[in-house]
């Protein structure tokens, strides 16, 4: 098995990144702008709905209902594509996964493709996958289009392209047969509409990744906003699409919880452009040749992680990146991944599933632990919760020599017994004595490796221990 | 060799799962709405689209009112006869047309599934006077006409009522993007001219 792609070979650290990105104005500028604009309309979009807080605990049950019977849910989707006409294909990693494609692609006998944006291909590298067997993947999605056509990365699980503002698009475009007039954002979409409307018209094969699968009916759903989606999934003669194995949802009438949550998360609106949803293939109408690419890749050992596996309920809104003040400085390239943010920061590791990694390792550290990203979330997962248990793993794939380590297993011999715990406290109710204005700014080591960066808070004259045998009587 | 299928299947298996907890639905399945087909009017005005109102009896001239002049149009071939007025050039797709033909048609006149009021959608499923997908996704405008007793409120209301084995399309107002400073302009892809006709 290679390299999990979820994270960017040879990418710096977090911490290395984000300075190189805060020295960048111009991305500080364009993501405050993009970013405080959808804050502002979530918020309302939000707060038209008086359930929205009974929409979120059903989608945090009905994810957590998948992943309790994730295997039952995933035979059931199989036997229902394949009874649709659709032909069903199982992915262990990136490699079989891009594998699969490009056979199925080859096999048609066409060296181009048409995509729609699509989370999963990204992770695995699919485009360059297909362009090493001689296939090119042409990206339809606006934002896409600007990553692509700028050989760029994307920074942003939505909006990929995010960290561009319209005058750079105008210059990324010039490269365009029929450039945009202008910058303003409906000659750049009018110069994407006569760019690709070729494409669509003449492709043979078109790839997608799928919001949903329904187990019970075999219906994928694609939620988009430009119609590159519809056209991608009516026009080419065979539709492959690529679906993480924990998009699965039980049942149709689950999709009434999630077409409530994802626009107004995601985009901000009471409901998205288009969404579209087909089950296998239906004769004289749309693509007659249908492949379902089913992926692990690291999603199966994020399962076994008894706090980490919440980050499988995530359905790619982009809420948590847009009020995260950590993302909304650095941008979403310092993670190194195409999970940037604070899904990123827990998700991408998890998939990679290799703390060893000095990248992967750091993205944990990504956050301020300010908790924004679990008030917005449709789906509540309790990304601080998932952070510091990462933290706490990241500590023990180091080893048991770093300054770090030895401070957790001391503090967890002091901890694990009640006298050597109340001892500790009246040892640390001394330093009070050391403390300036109320804080602590400078320890011995090996706790000056903490308070070199910052200040440590002042243990109380009287622990609340004492208190409580002083004053429960 | 075990097959990438199994062995996926055998990981889940393997892993100390969470008990099964029931699925909690609090959420509204109704909401109220003080009239349905005008709130379905307004949310679909939001985003730009243009919402005409006629009673039944004049739905034939509104709909030539909309289409004269507009040039050659396409219609599903199972469309109420009365909906192909004289006055339009109709590109009938009996036998199926071509990607090229809708590519050079100037419009697409079709009914509907079901529509959404809350949330101004208007949902096709392939069935009669909507036609296969690709007839109202190729061409540039769209005229789609909605009768009253078509809308629903929610959007469980409307999940209720779908077949969930058609091809679906939801489309709510005309193709657009939110991908440039994340602002919704309207406009790429799909047709960027969506008037829809109200049969109340």
């Amino acid at each position: 098995m290679g390299r999990n792609p979820v994270t960017w070979l040879g990418s710096p650290t977090f911490p290395d990144a984000a300075r190189d990105a805060l020295g960048d104005t111009q991305l500080r500028g364009n993501l405050r702008k993009a970013t405080t604009t959808i804050r502002g309309k979530r918020e309302s979009a939000v707060a038209e709905l008086g359930d929205w807080e009974e929409l979120r605990r059903a989608g945090e049950s009905v994810k957590d209902d998948v992943l309790a019977n994730l295997d039952t849910y995933l035979e059931r989707l199989e036997a229902a594509v394949t009874d649709r006409g659709g032909v069903v294909h199982w992915a262990r990693d990136a490699e079989e996964a891009n594998r699969i494609v490009l056979d199925l692609v080859q096999a048609e006998d066409t060296d181009e493709v048409v995509k729609v944006k699509s989370m999963a291909t990204a992770e695995i590298g699919l485009n360059e996958a297909l362009a090493d067997g001689g296939v090119n993947a042409i990206e339809t999605d606006l934002a896409e289009v600007i990553v692509q056509l700028g050989d760029d990365r994307p920074s942003h699980i939505l909006v990929p392209a995010i960290h561009r503002n319209r005058a750079e698009i105008k210059e990324i475009f010039a490269q365009m047969p029929e450039p945009p007039t202008s910058d303003d954002p409906h000659a750049l979409a009018e110069a994407a509409r006569k760019y690709l409307r070729r494409k669509f018209l003449s492709a043979k094969v078109a790839i997608s990744g799928a919001n949903f699968g329904v187990a019970d009916t075999g219906s994928i759903v694609v939620v988009e906003s430009e119609g590159n989606g519809r056209m991608c999934l009516t026009l080419p003669e065979t539709l492959i699409t690529v679906m993480g194995v924990e998009k699965v949802l039980p049942r149709w009438q689950d999709l009434e919880v999630f077409l409530q949550l994802l626009p107004r998360s995601s985009t901000a609106e009471r409901m998205n452009p288009y969404t579209s949803t087909w089950s296998g293939v239906t004769p004289g109408d749309g693509p007659q040749k249908f492949h379902l690419v089913l992926l692990d890749n690291g999603r199966t050992s994020t399962l076994a992680d008894e706090v980490g596996r919440q980050a499988l309920r995530c359905i790619r809104c982009s809420a948590c990146l847009n009020v995260c003040p950590v993302y909304e400085r650095t941008g979403g390239q310092a993670y190194g991944s195409v999970y940037p943010g604070p899904i990123g920061a827990i998700l991408a590791p998890q998939l990679a599933g290799d703390l060893h990694d000095e990248q992967a390792a750091s993205l944990p550290y990504a956050s301020s632990l300010c908790g924004a990203c679990y008030e917005v979330c449709p789906v509540r997962i309790n990304i601080p919760e998932v952070l510091t248990h990462l933290r706490a793993e990241v500590v023990e794939a180091k080893g048991k020599r770093t300054p770090e380590a030895m401070a957790m297993s001391a503090a967890a011999w002091v901890f694990g017994d009640r006298r050597r715990y109340e001892a500790a406290q009246k040892a640390g109710s001394l330093t009070r004595f050391l403390a300036r204005d109320g804080t602590l700014s400078s320890l011995p080591w090996p706790g000056s490796k903490w308070t070199d960066t910052r200040d440590a808070p002042v243990v109380p004259k009287e622990s609340f221990r004492a208190w409580w045998r002083r004053n429960r009587g | 060799m075990v097959s990438a299928r199994d062995e996926i299947l055998g990981r889940i298996r393997a892993v100390d799962r969470p008990a099964p907890s029931p699925v909690s639905r609090d959420y509204e399945r109704t909401r109220h709405a003080g009239d349905p087909v005008e709130l379905l009017a307004e949310r679909i005005t939001d985003y730009q689209a243009t919402v005409y109102r006629t009673a039944a009896r004049e739905l034939p001239y509104r709909i030539a009112e909309r289409l004269d002049g507009r040039g050659r149009i396409v219609v599903p071939p199972d469309v109420p006869r009365e909906w192909c007025v004289p006055e339009v050039p109709w590109l009938a797709d009996a036998p199926p047309l071509t990607v090229a033909e809708l590519d050079s048609a100037d419009g697409v006149l079709s009914g509907c599934a079901i529509a959404i009021a809350e949330t101004g959608t208007i949902v096709l499923d392939a069935g009669r006077g909507q036609g296969r997908r690709a007839l109202t996704l190729v061409p540039d405008h769209h005229l789609c006409i909605v009768h009253a007793d078509q809308i629903v409120v929610s959007v469980p209301e409307a999940i209720e009522r779908l077949d969930p084995t058609a091809p679906l399309t939801f489309i709510s107002g005309p193709s657009a993007t939110s991908d440039i400073e994340l602002d919704r302009v309207e406009g790429v892809h799909g047709p960027r001219t969506l008037e829809v006709l109200l049969v109340t």
